[in-house]
């Protein structure tokens, strides 16, 4: 546990405009940390450097202000997801297709989930 | 962000959400990641995932009497007062405990578990023994909690439906007289919020 929390201090020195207070990144909601934690462990894989992730996050940050996002803070971590989308495709972990595939099969899987039951991708999600 | 259709008998997702559920199952099944060490790293961030609201919401109805009868009567309009407001905050109702009941929250396990109030839900919450368990014996789960309630002491386990997200009250740790709201806050702890631990002691926090 203290080696994941080495490497999420890590991270958060090493990229820029992480939110955080005295002690490290702090988030707006659970997905947030979870696509901070995604990141952590992609970078322990070797995926990418810090240095790479902050420069492609950069170049997502500027995209998203040239069509008008106001930057305000609040807006963060989607540019943090729509890194992590980009660099897994451009890495050929996998492709928009098949992450857009998961995205509808999720879709239907909490359409089907009785409220309060687990939601669990099965295969049959992925016709619809 | 996002218009998803708000039926209230099946799970819901934000469009966000699923995306990142998207790319952790691909990346789960390519071995890129384990779900164990993400849930291990995300759950030390408990403390650092939304507001909390929650804690200065009981600070306060621990300070103020007439807060907390508002606050038990009505708790949306009551944690309004609050600044807090908000599609996932709406239709809360506090259970409040007693020396007699000891109340706990099930169902974290979609979008209706009201992180603005509460923080993040517990990693456990989503094993679906666990949540069987806090159902069937929940003074049993509070065991394994090293949290052990007289035998006098009725447990009653509520589970959230997509109108209704529940949060428990808990009691005044003794030792607090004349505390200020704000240092009383820091003893509210997440689980004493959804019922499966006790607020910090005053000895706790310096």
């Amino acid at each position: 546990m203290s080696a994941d929390r080495n490497a999420a201090q890590q991270a958060a020195h090493a990229v820029p405009g992480i939110p955080r207070d005295g002690d490290g990144p702090v988030f707006r909601a659970p997905w947030e940390a979870h696509a901070f934690a995604i990141a952590v462990s992609l970078h322990a894989r070797g995926l990418f450097t810090w240095p790479e992730w902050a420069s492609a996050l950069a170049q997502e940050i500027t995209r998203a202000q040239a069509e008008g996002d106001a930057d305000t803070g609040e807006t963060y971590y989607l540019h943090w997801l729509a890194t992590l989308e980009r660099l897994v495709a451009e890495k050929g972990v996998t492709s928009a297709t098949t992450l857009t595939r998961y995205r509808d099969a999720w879709d239907r899987a909490a359409d089907r989930t009785p409220h309060g039951r687990p939601i669990e991708l099965t295969q049959s999600d992925f016709s619809g | 962000m996002t218009d998803h259709h708000h039926d209230h008998d099946h799970s819901e997702l934000s469009e966000t959400e699923l995306r990142v559920r998207a790319l952790e199952s691909i990346l789960t099944e390519k071995g890129y990641i384990d779900p164990a060490a993400l849930d291990v790293l995300i759950e030390t961030y408990e403390t650092k995932v939304g507001p909390r609201n929650g804690a200065r919401v009981v600070a306060r109805a621990w300070t103020d009497p007439a807060f907390r009868a508002r606050l038990l009567a009505d708790a949306t309009p009551a944690i309004g007062e609050l600044g807090y407001a908000g599609r996932q905050g709406e239709h809360i109702v506090a259970v409040e405990n007693t020396p007699e009941l000891q109340n706990m929250v099930v169902c974290t396990l979609c979008s209706c578990y009201p992180w603005p109030v509460l923080g993040l839900p517990p990693v456990w919450y989503k094993s679906a023994p666990y949540r069987a368990k806090a159902v069937k014996d929940p003074r049993g789960v509070l065991q394994d909690f090293g949290f052990e309630l007289p035998p006098t002491t009725k447990i009653r386990v509520w589970d959230s439906t997509a109108e209704i997200r529940y949060f428990v009250l808990p009691m005044r740790p003794e030792g607090t007289e004349g505390w200020s709201e704000e240092k009383l806050s820091e003893l509210v702890t997440r689980d004493s919020m959804i019922g499966t631990g006790l607020p910090k002691q005053p000895g706790e926090v310096a």
